[in-house]
């Protein structure tokens, strides 16, 4: 089974007759600055068969017994993707971007990383690299590093920001080179504009401090501009608030670029539950989040590309507690309004013992590199040279993944 | 007050802050005279029992209470739907196990902030995060205080042997890591649910099995192989609790039970070697000698030099560590007094950014703040990003600075510094708590921003914002 529906030369050979074609490239490169990206960590390594599940692989039901997804058009069953792939049934907001064609489902893709430590596979996702702890920066931060030096507005970029963490604290893939900004919210009042005076004096001579202080400073400014001081936590309501920041910051004009996010909790060891329990409870709760982020982007979202990663996949069976182990290949998302989607991006290996990777997980066939170096060059306009040689060292093996952004 | 040196006040700030929790007000000047000394006399005896701890339940008491909520609620529910039921029970659950959670972490805090022992209240601490269990994980909630009082405390001074098996025989853990339910393939509840062929066949978890090798033991470059992971995993099939639900129903609630019916029989390998011993002693034998493994020992002095001298530790360090854990078969005060002895960890400048947790800590201690507001500690350690037995993965809060100085997380700092500092306004005098907690480290620009400062307050909050406030 092979979905790489668009060929690359195909579509060349059809665009190139074409007459705007070219004026077209140069308005897109011209407004490259205009490009908006987000990235989303799903730490914990997220079941790829059962957010995406491959209903019609004839092996999928007996592998995965109770979990299983019901195929499209059964009760509690996935939502149609093609012949072979489905949806979770609580990944609503994501099938209207697959009908709308502004979502990629990429299947049986894997990072370089081959063992099954959560700590050392997020480490690879996060650094770029094909080694755990190999590299001290992340690939995130190194591709802003590598964006062309635009003219940015406001108080990040007066700093040279272009990508902002939403947390307390920089996750590995945006520590490095190119200053970042980070924000979460605050429960605590604002402080008081003498004593924060006299702290930034304080911290002159220390030049971490300083930097870190300055940093949270211009990003409390342009949240309290959004007005996001009184969204509360709810239930169920767990990345609401993130993605409705993440989208602010990027939706303002020559503004920040690049916004990323974590998320955790998607080590389902035992009681996973299929349509329903535990691991449906946080798709739900993350497509919700995903809706939120595009309402927040607004005019921004045509513009937009967000990727969803993670370490890697759970084993292809159901284990002995109804939850699964860690694995290797797994399911990544590729969506938003520039994203050319409405496609799988796969070469699936199928769920057959003989195909399954140590016979026991999916086998990875689509490196996680690929889709992340198409959606850099082709949408950021990072250049592949900087793409093989500083933001995935080692990675001229992972080709860029053709048409993924919308021309 | 005698009159003291400024490298005696230095070595005493170390001894105070890097290794402890922040001075208590004349914490410091005891301490200057034999810093070193200050530290190995709190090795001596017994790690203290939390203070408090008679009013708190014992893990086994909130288990068999937690089964029978579990019961009734099921009993009460058997008319309306499957799903409705299960979370009514977790709803249940949750109620009873949110207080208790709560007392727990109130008394944690206030020993934190009282001790006369910090150095050993830290170690409590690091070991509880190596052994992490993380309450996000409802079954974990009600338990998790217990298990650092029952599994941690009694051997952070004893042996790391001892430490270990009291962990992964605790109900915490083996819950916190799905081992209760997991069964061998051809253990006889398996071959039994086969012949029977039931759609639900009991199976293998390997989540206890891995991260015992990977985080507790041999540390993720300890040369075990998938394949380990599994054999590990069989040998422990078994290792569970008493009074489950179902099949679990035999024995006392909360208390460790090795299911024999569970157990995968037959000889397994694990690093090379065959383990071909019946029932619970073939996991226990495994289990010591991970205990005793070179790659052990390398992995928990890493982790130590981490946590007591630098990010990134100096190789000489670890390795004394690592020697003394060896030379003395695994006896973690040998280990303990290793690291004082070690010259790296009385380096200048200030190599640790503090945890959230501890800047609160060493907050309380140094300000003196009256337990009663220990409340409003526990919000800040939560606003501030660490809210206690919560790091989200069995790997444990992480430890270097960069997890912890990120810009919005520094502010957040500042802010319930100028809190604190309005609260307190001129009931304290940082002029003069300044040096008395910070000793030889206080620098001339903070000393001076805290003494022009506009008000008591302000110069509350100053002191709490300095970067050598900020680090250890």
């Amino acid at each position: 089974m092979n979905h790489m529906t668009i060929d690359r030369r195909n579509f060349l050979a059809a665009t190139a007759t074409l007459p705007f074609v070219s004026r077209f490239a140069f308005a897109r490169a011209a407004s490259a600055p205009d490009a908006r990206f987000v990235f989303i960590l799903l730490r914990g390594a997220l079941d790829g068969l059962a957010a995406a599940p491959p209903y019609g692989d004839p092996a999928y039901a007996g592998l995965r017994r109770e979990l299983a997804i019901a195929p499209p058009g059964a009760a509690n069953g996935g939502l149609r993707l093609d012949g072979t792939f489905a949806l979770h049934p609580n990944c609503g907001f994501l099938h209207e971007c697959w009908q709308a064609r502004e979502l990629l489902v990429a299947h049986a893709v894997a990072t370089p990383y081959r063992e099954r430590s959560h700590f050392d596979g997020q480490d690879v996702l996060e650094n770029g690299g094909v080694r755990p702890h190999a590299l001290a920066t992340g690939w995130l931060n190194r591709a802003l590093a590598a964006l062309p030096a635009v003219a940015r507005v406001g108080a990040h970029e007066a700093r040279g920001e272009a990508g902002i963490a939403l947390g307390q604290n920089l996750p590995l893939a945006m520590r490095g080179p190119a200053p970042v900004a980070s924000w979460s919210p605050s429960r605590l009042p604002a402080l008081d504009d003498d004593t924060l005076a006299r702290i930034t004096d304080l911290y002159a001579r220390d030049p971490v401090l300083s930097l870190r202080l300055a940093d949270a400073l211009a990003a409390d400014d342009v949240a309290r501009e959004a007005s996001m001081e009184t969204a509360q936590r709810a239930a169920g309501a767990r990345y609401l608030e993130a993605m409705r920041a993440a989208g602010s910051f990027l939706a303002r004009e020559n503004g920040l670029q690049v916004a990323m996010l974590d998320t955790t909790g998607w080590d389902t060891h035992a009681n996973e539950g299929g349509a329903q329990g535990q691991l449906a409870t946080r798709l739900g709760a993350l497509d919700a989040g995903l809706r939120a982020l595009k309402e927040a982007l607004g005019a921004a979202w045509p513009r937009s590309v967000v990727v969803l990663a993670t370490e890697f996949g759970r084993t292809a069976a159901v284990n002995g507690t109804r939850g699964t182990d860690h694995g290797t290949a797994t399911v990544a998302f590729v969506l938003g309004g520039a994203a050319l989607g409405g496609r799988m991006l796969t070469d699936w290996p199928g769920l057959s013992r003989g195909a399954l990777y140590q016979q026991r997980d999916l086998a990875p066939t689509l490196d996680l590199r690929s889709v992340l170096k198409g959606v850099l060059h082709d949408h950021l306009r990072v250049s592949s040279a900087a793409l093989d040689s500083d933001v995935f060292p080692g990675s001229s093996m992972a080709r860029p993944a053709q048409d993924l952004i919308r021309a | 007050m005698r009159c003291m040196s400024m490298a005696d006040t230095v070595a005493a700030a170390i001894a105070t802050n890097r290794f402890g929790l922040g001075a208590r007000p004349g914490e410091l000047a005891r301490a200057a005279p034999e810093p070193r000394g200050w530290l190995r006399a709190q090795l001596g005896g017994d790690a203290p029992a939390l203070a408090g701890a008679s009013a708190l339940e014992s893990s086994s008491a909130i288990l068999s209470q937690a089964a029978k909520l579990r019961e009734a609620k099921r009993q009460g529910a058997k008319s309306g739907a499957e799903q409705g039921a299960a979370s009514r029970i977790a709803q249940g659950l949750g109620a009873y196990y949110r207080p208790l959670y709560v007392a727990e972490v109130r008394a944690r805090f206030t020993a934190a902030v009282a001790s006369d022992r910090p150095f050993v209240e830290r170690l409590v601490h690091f070991w509880a995060n190596h052994f992490a269990v993380s309450v996000d994980k409802l079954a974990v909630l009600g338990v998790a205080g217990a298990y650092e009082r029952e599994a941690i405390r009694p051997h952070v001074l004893g042996r790391f042997e001892d430490l270990l098996f009291a962990v992964e025989r605790h109900p915490a853990m083996l819950l916190y890591l799905d081992n209760i339910q997991s069964a061998g393939p051809g253990s006889p509840l398996a071959r039994r649910a086969s012949a029977a062929r039931r759609r639900r066949d009991p199976g293998l978890n390997e989540n206890l099995a891995r991260e015992i090798l990977e985080l507790h033991t041999l540390g993720v470059n300890g040369g075990y192989t998938q394949a380990d992971v599994t054999g590990f995993a069989r040998m422990i099939t078994g290792w569970s609790i008493g009074g489950g639900q179902g099949r679990l129903a035999a024995g006392d609630p909360g208390h460790f039970r090795f299911r024999a019916e569970l157990h995968e029989p037959g000889a397994q390998q694990l690093l090379g070697k065959r383990y071909a011993q019946a029932g619970y002693e073939q996991g226990a034998a495994a289990l010591r000698d991970l205990a005793r493994h070179p790659a052990t020992a390398d992995h928990l002095a890493g982790k130590l030099a981490r946590h007591f001298i630098a990010d990134d530790p100096p190789a000489e360090a670890i390795a004394r560590l690592a020697t003394a854990f060896r030379q003395h078969d695994g006896d973690l005060v040998s280990v303990y007094r290793a690291l004082i002895d070690s010259p790296e960890a009385w380096a200048t400048p200030l190599a640790k950014y503090k945890t959230p947790a501890d800047y609160i800590h060493s907050a309380f201690r140094g300000l003196d703040l009256p337990p009663g507001d220990q409340r409003a500690g526990l919000i800040a350690q939560e606003l501030l990003g660490q809210r206690t037995w919560s790091p989200g993965s069995p790997a444990g809060w992480p430890d270097r600075a960069a997890d912890w100085d990120g810009a919005s997380a520094l502010l957040k700092r500042i802010e319930w510094a100028e809190v604190v500092g309005t609260r307190l306004g001129d009931r304290r005098d940082a002029q003069r708590i300044a040096p008395e907690i910070l000793g030889g480290v206080l620098t001339t620009d903070s000393s001076r921003a805290i003494a022009r400062a506009a008000s008591g307050a302000q110069a509350i909050t100053l002191l709490l914002a300095a970067p050598e406030f900020m680090r250890r």
